[in-house]
């Protein structure tokens, strides 16, 4: 059995409580912060852990840590970023849910590294139940001493927040977040300044995704260094994977970054493999908006390599033959899978989420959706497949922010690796326009046999 | 003062200038169209995306180019910049991308609309877009609706520039003007169609660049080539009272503010100058109002070689539609 760090105590009975938590070696890592070392102790060993931000970026941590502005006399603030929208990506979900004293714990430590007084949770609105969960937590914690003043003794204050969103993907991009978080609506601030010098109510701001803040928890608790051990190069320490689609055993893992992606899909210890007499077409490795890789440069770069699960390995090749770890929401799908569908799936949720602002995105995606939704229903021409990429092109880079790009790139990869399979649409409209998946599986050889 | 340099343009300015205020510090083609940045409205700027330029080299200090394209209206000049505009293939195709996209949605109704001939968007497209549209679907749309008495909201046309959104929060300290819904189903609102309650609520018909808020005192009275913008001011208690009128003969058609050669107004007037006074004994008229460079009135894009028969000319199209 592979390492657990942040799941090992999953399966404990009553681990949703404070007691059982506790019993089970819970807080340590407070109490051994705040009684043993100075904020910037915390972050050194954060620095250490080579711990990278699980939001989907993957930056380093203690360096985003060191950048916050400790100088000004403004209040500091961490804000954790629970808006988990991604399509494909649910592990902040399964974490706070079933074990939400190590986000609070996490959320303590971190605090008293980065001097903040008042925290805040920003959860997206659909998670309601969680928030009940998470507000049960906070108070548990306060109760036994590890919130509100003078922290054990340590004369340390901290209150913990919980804010709901009111749904929407964009308020995950983190100046959006804190937008939203003063009661605005949810645009993207430009950049600069970073919120680490000017975020939450203009004053130095962190903002970190659920996992990257539990994380801590185990650093702090066996050292930076040794957390560094674990994992392969600049990919230290385990990661949850959400993963889903036609696999045995879909659900949330914690994996030891490194571990061959052969492994992970087809283990029992893990996804269980393909579903019984299908075969693997393509993998999204890291939520929606990184770029689609079909069976074969998934499991082996183009060079022949053996993929990994792990930052480097899975973005091998750029964006020509490789992907990104992103969030880590895995998504794999069998032959019965229709990429022009899945791409327009894709699309018309980034048509939904975009908040409309720049003119790129605010219109790229809508037209994107469009020329997908009639390509899908047989209505398109050989002409709109370049048009699409076009389309990406122009909304790629030219954005406030990230959300352009995490819409533009499926469509590239999408048509990059299967542009046969639009070509199929449009030459055989009579064949997708009833039957949306029934051509996929065996789409290639119709289309020799058509053809000759 | 720090040097940047623009196209192979080398000039000095104050620290913390963008690049946009650069360029037209140097001023002619090298200056990037603008649709959303306004020098009077704090926090504007950074949306529409068509000031977009190339960072050749960040600073004297780290010479190295800035990875994307960036908006010139919201970055800094650092001392050393080097920065290209129309000498980067690369800035022009992106350009005329962000053109594209506005267009898409955009109702080309030109020919009722009554920015026709003083429409920024109608100058970019002109200047940086291409004759084809390559976009077949079904162009979003809008109803009209009344802010007040006197403005009239036509979303249909606008490019969600949020001008009118920053003058609005300028003059008022209630949220009263803003956007609703997001992606493009956003839209300009005033929820549930309230007015804006402020003297100076007229002034988010000169700061948009298009026709989506029009003076309903002037909709459909003439083309604005007909008319003959002349500088003139009043004493107003408001504002400054110094404004354009728009005449045709004795009669004043309507009255905005001063406008510079980047259709930006040079100060602020009130409702009373712009919507009440449309007598020429209500203002002392100082003279012809200079004519933008790019204004149909300058290059006579529409008069030449075709014959005008002036009351038939304007308001075709349904009635319905405008
Ligand atoms: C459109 C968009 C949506 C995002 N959604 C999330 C999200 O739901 N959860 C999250 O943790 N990060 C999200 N991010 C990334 C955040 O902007 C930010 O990078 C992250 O919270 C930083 O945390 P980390 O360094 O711990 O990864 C999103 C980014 C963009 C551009
Ligand atoms: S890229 Fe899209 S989501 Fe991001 S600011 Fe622009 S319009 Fe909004
Ligand atoms: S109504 Fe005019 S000023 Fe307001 S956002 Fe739209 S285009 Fe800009
Ligand atoms: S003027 Fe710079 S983005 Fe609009």
């Amino acid at each position: 059995m592979a390492r657990k760090l942040l799941l090992e105590n999953i399966n404990v009975p009553g681990i949703k409580s404070f007691d059982v938590y506790r019993a089970n070696g819970g807080y340590r890592s407070v109490e051994k912060a705040l009684k043993t070392m100075s904020p910037d102790d915390v972050m050194e060993e954060v620095k250490k852990s080579g711990l990278r931000g699980r939001g989907g970026a993957g930056f380093p941590t203690g360096m985003k840590w060191s950048f916050l502005d400790r100088k000004s006399d403004k209040p500091r603030y961490l804000v954790c970023n629970a808006d988990e929208s991604e399509p494909g990506t649910f592990k902040d979900r399964f974490l706070m849910e079933y074990i939400p004293h190590i986000l609070i714990e996490g959320l303590i430590v971190s605090s008293y590294s980065l001097g903040s007084n008042s925290t805040y949770i920003y959860i997206r609105g659909e998670y309601r139940w969680i928030v009940d969960i998470l507000e049960n937590a906070i108070a548990e914690a306060k109760h036994n001493g590890f919130l509100g003043k003078n922290i054990l003794g340590s004369g340390y204050d901290l209150e913990i927040y919980v804010q709901p969103g009111g749904g929407a993907y964009i308020c995950g991009e983190e100046t959006a977040l804190i937008e939203s978080l003063e009661g605005k609506r949810g645009n993207p601030r430009m950049k600069p300044p970073f919120p680490a010098i000017s975020g939450l109510y203009n004053c130095p701001t962190v903002v970190n995704n659920v996992e990257t803040l539990a994380t801590v928890v185990p650093i702090i608790n066996m050292g930076g260094d040794e957390y560094a051990k674990i994992g392969v190069g600049r990919s230290t320490g385990t990661k949850l994977i959400s993963a889903c689609g036609h696999m045995n055993k879909p659900g949330v893992y914690e994996i030891e970054l490194g571990l061959p992606v052969d492994e992970f899909l087809n283990s029992d210890e893990y996804c269980g493999g393909i579903r019984a007499g299908h075969t693997l077409k393509a993998v999204v490795p890291g939520g929606s908006s990184v770029p689609i890789l079909p069976a074969e440069l998934f499991y082996k770069t183009k060079e022949g390599v053996a993929r990994l699960m792990s930052y480097e390995s899975l973005s091998e090749g750029g964006f020509a033959s490789g992907s990104m770890l992103g969030s880590g929401g895995f998504i794999a799908m069998d032959e019965t899978t229709c990429i022009v569908r899945n791409l327009w799936n894709f699309t018309r949720f980034y048509h939904h989420e975009s908040c409309g602002q720049c003119s790129p995105c605010r219109e790229g995606t809508g037209w994107m959706e469009k020329v997908l939704h009639r390509l899908e229903h047989g209505h398109g021409s050989m002409s709109d497949i370049d048009l699409l990429v076009d389309i990406a092109k122009k909304i790629e880079g030219n954005t406030i922010c990230p959300l352009g790009d995490a819409a533009a790139w499926p469509v590239a990869s999408h048509i990059r690796h299967f542009r046969e399979e639009f070509e199929y649409h449009v030459k055989f409209p009579e064949k997708v326009a009833h039957s949306p998946f029934a051509h996929s599986a065996d789409y290639k050889r119709e289309l020799n046999t058509v053809l000759q | 003062m720090i040097k940047v340099t623009i196209d192979g343009v080398e000039t000095e300015v104050e620290p913390g200038t963008t690049i946009l205020n650069a360029a037209r510090q140097i001023g002619g083609d090298l200056v990037p169209p603008a649709m959303c940045y306004y020098s009077k409205l704090k926090g504007s700027g950074g949306k529409c995306r068509t000031c977009l330029v190339k960072v050749a080299a960040g600073s004297a200090k780290d010479p190295r180019p800035m990875p994307k394209l960036v908006a010139s209206c919201s970055t800094p000049v650092q001392d050393g910049m080097v920065v290209q505009n129309i000498t980067s293939p690369e800035v022009l195709e992106a350009r005329k991308g962000v053109v594209e996209f506005l267009l898409i949605n955009h109702p080309l109704d030109c020919p009722i609309c009554d920015q026709a001939g003083e429409c920024h968007l109608q100058d970019l497209a002109f200047e940086h877009g291409s004759a084809k549209t390559r976009y077949e679907e079904e162009r979003r749309s809008f109803d009209k609706i009344d802010i007040g008495s006197k403005i009239q909201l036509h979303m249909t046309r606008c490019i969600l520039c949020y001008r009118c959104v920053f003058t609005a929060n300028q003059i008022t300290n209630e949220r009263v003007h803003g956007v609703l819904n997001r992606g493009d189903a956003a839209e300009i609102g005033t929820y549930i169609e309230n007015v804006i309650e402020n003297d100076f609520s007229g002034n988010v018909i000169d700061v948009c660049p298009v026709g989506a808020l029009t003076d309903k005192t002037f909709r459909f009275k003439s083309r604005v080539w007909f008319v003959k913008p002349m500088y003139a001011h009043r004493n107003c208690d408001k504002c400054c009272g110094k404004t354009t009128i728009w005449m045709k003969g004795d009669e004043v058609f309507r009255v905005t503010g001063r406008k510079d050669q980047y259709g930006e107004v040079e100060d602020f007037i009130c409702n009373d100058c712009r919507f009440e006074k449309k007598l020429t004994s209500d203002w002392t008229v100082e003279g012809p109002a200079p004519i933008q460079k790019n204004s149909v009135q300058a290059q006579n894009k529409y008069l030449q070689g075709i014959k005008v028969d002036a009351p038939k000319n304007i308001g075709y199209g349904n009635i319905s539609d405008r």
